[in-house]
């Protein structure tokens, strides 16, 4: 019960957050007047000119608030950009420089000469590409016979399985360490690609499809049964295909958590060529431990614009598939 | 009859194959940890000295009289309560701002919800850099006439410090959840309260606010329970320190674990991390039930 409840909830707040900008369906009765009328945008006749521009100008604050608390956002992510281009003289500079004054790739040269940066690059990716579809396949197939088959003790198996939304990864760490030094894997990248496919991190995937799948008609799969298709027919042929939205969103948040993560890689890994990005950044030091701000920032550039593109491309299905993670937390 | 069983009993084996990869997953990589985390508390073990004693209850009693402890679950509650307060109150003023149609509401959003897809290390990286003493954020301050304090090098400023680059980095979920709240809230209620005379700030209070507290309870037990498990901003940001201001339940076991290799006591950690993630879980889901209630 309770799981349906939450996902009831769940689909809720995205079908609202999914309508990308706040536009509201031009028929609502009421809408511009109640909300442009809190601010005086639009506001009703009997108010005299002077409540008007008012309300124009208390409009055009608000933008600037929101411009104002813009920054912190932006800003970092901007300031790592540039400083990637800029020499360490400028980058100490006390007030920062909006865009470099004498840009130049030298840092860049340095990330591929300091550490085996692309081979980091190539593990981080790989590795989320072979979580995301594991998960992808895992998730699919086991949301799919939780929803759809009843079978005996499909219940018990998935409250079992539910277990894994209430451990956090640092609670298991330390057993999984174990289990994975005792395999001989330690340093290798196995226990980064199989356990978060068939282990706790997999859980939530599972159940957001096992929630698509129940609220998805099942007229379409009827006919295909009909049409002679067997259960894995129906599953591949008919099911999979229409969850497309769903595994969009668990591709995403998949895709990320695989590519953000950094206490199983530090626990798990121990040589310089076996690292990948998030651990690989913290190493660019000096002789003297120092970090070298250009370098640093160039490699965390490479890191996150990639990611940042695609966000920008793919906006509306990025905040869909992290609001779903989001809400487990 | 016999056929349609062995039908029936074709179709079990289907959903049996189909959940087998996750449930046997959960088995090796959930309950079975879980188990062996348990009974490891219970022992004395050293790694490096190769021991492991059955010890009982004594890791549990260490840790009531632990200082180390004491500090670490301060600074939990801290940063936690810290972290929830300023991310809704954040999340909940810019929902607010993005619900009021506005020109450039969409970029503003693009723009709140962007630290959310860049990577935690290296948004932590560069707010470490933009942090320090002679860094970006005290220069502007000095632009402004302000002597910044030296942010990681201070107990009281770090934690703030690591309260606000997590806060940045995670608000546009929270904000966006808030964002869909309100936007299920019913005009014609406001509209009411406007023609009963009901100004901006009396209706945000009287109608808005109770409507959406569900959520508000929803996403701060949410953002709670995110908060405990907080690990590679406190590594990358403050190790910890200074001191151990900023060594967090979750830094302490890691701390425990893999520096001091105390793996007895470091489970025992994990035991307690996992009955506060347990408990606080549940409020979660005692809560989500009162807000379907609460939209039907």
């Amino acid at each position: 019960m309770k799981s349906d409840v939450k996902a009831d909830t769940t689909s809720d707040v995205l079908s609202v957050a999914g309508r990308g900008a706040p536009a509201e369906p031009p028929g609502a009765p009421g809408d511009g007047v109640t909300r442009d009328g809190e601010t005086g945008g639009a506001a009703p006749r009997r108010r005299g000119l002077g409540a008007r521009a008012r309300g124009r100008l208390t409009r055009w604050l608000l933008v600037l608030v929101l411009a104002v608390l813009s920054v912190p956002f932006v800003f970092p992510t901007w300031w790592m950009a540039t400083s990637s281009l800029k020499p360490m003289s400028e980058i100490l500079r006390r007030v920062p420089t909006i865009w470099p004054q004498d840009p130049s790739l030298e840092a860049y040269g340095r990330v591929f000469t300091l550490q085996p940066f692309a081979q980091q690059y190539w593990n981080s990716l790989y590795i989320a590409v072979l979580v995301t579809i594991g998960t992808m396949l895992v998730a699919a197939m086991a949301g799919y016979a939780f929803a759809r088959i009843r079978f005996p003790g499909a219940n018990a198996l998935f409250v079992l399985v539910l277990v894994g939304l209430l451990v956090p990864s640092e609670v298991t760490i330390v057993p999984l360490f174990r289990i994975v030094n005792s395999l001989g894997l330690i340093n290798t990248h196995w226990p980064l690609i199989v356990i978060p496919v068939l282990g706790a991190p997999a859980v939530l995937a599972v159940f957001i499809m096992r929630q698509f799948f129940l609220g998805l008609p099942t007229e379409l799969e009827e006919a295909g049964r009909i049409d002679g298709l067997g259960r894995w027919g129906v599953f591949w042929r008919i099911a999979v295909p229409l969850s497309r939205s769903a595994l969009g969103a668990v591709a995403i948040f998949t895709f990320l958590k695989s590519w953000n993560l950094y206490l199983e890689p530090v626990v798990y890994l121990s040589s310089k060529e076996n690292f990948t990005l998030p651990q690989a950044l913290t190493q660019y030091v000096d002789a003297y431990g120092g970090p070298m701000w250009n370098v640093q920032l160039a490699a965390t550039t490479l890191t996150v614009l990639p990611v940042l593109a695609v966000f920008l491309v793919a906006q509306k299905q990025f905040v869909q598939g992290l609001a779903h993670s989001g809400l487990k937390g | 009859m016999a056929t349609a069983s062995a039908a029936v009993r074709r179709d079990w084996l289907v959903g049996y194959t189909m959940v087998a990869p996750v449930v046997l997953g959960s088995l090796a990589f959930v309950v079975l940890p879980l188990g062996m985390v348990v009974w490891y508390s219970l022992h004395e073990w050293n790694v490096l000295a190769n021991t492991f004693t059955f010890v009982g209850a004594e890791n549990y009693q260490r840790m009531a009289s632990d200082p180390g402890l004491a500090d670490a679950l301060a600074a939990t509650v801290w940063f936690s309560i810290g972290l929830v307060v300023v991310n809704i109150a954040l999340a909940l003023l810019l929902a607010v701002l993005l619900n009021q149609k506005l020109p450039g509401t969409t970029t503003f959003r693009t723009f709140f919800f962007s630290p959310v897809v860049v990577s935690l290390v290296a948004w932590t990286i560069v707010w470490s850099f933009l942090l320090q003493a002679d860094g970006g954020i005290n220069g502007f301050l000095e632009q402004a006439g302000v002597q910044g304090p030296n942010w990681l090098r201070h107990p009281t400023t770090a934690m703030i410090a690591v309260i606000i680059v997590q806060v940045f980095k995670n608000v546009g979920l929270n904000m966006i959840l808030f964002l869909a709240a309100l936007q299920g809230v019913p005009e014609e209620l406001q509209e009411a309260a406007r023609l009963d005379g009901a100004g901006a700030w009396r209706r945000f209070r009287s109608i808005t606010l109770p409507l959406i507290s569900p959520t508000i309870l929803l996403v701060s037990i949410i953002t709670i329970v995110g908060s405990l498990e907080v690990f590679a901003q406190i590594d990358v940001l403050t190790g910890g320190g200074p001191g151990n201001s900023t060594t967090v339940l979750v830094y302490y076991l890691y701390q425990q674990a893999f520096r001091f290799n105390e793996f007895g006591y470091a489970s025992a950690l994990a035991v307690l991390l996992f009955v506060i993630v347990l408990v606080l879980t549940l409020l979660q889901w005692q809560s989500r039930k009162r807000w379907v209630f609460h939209e039907v």
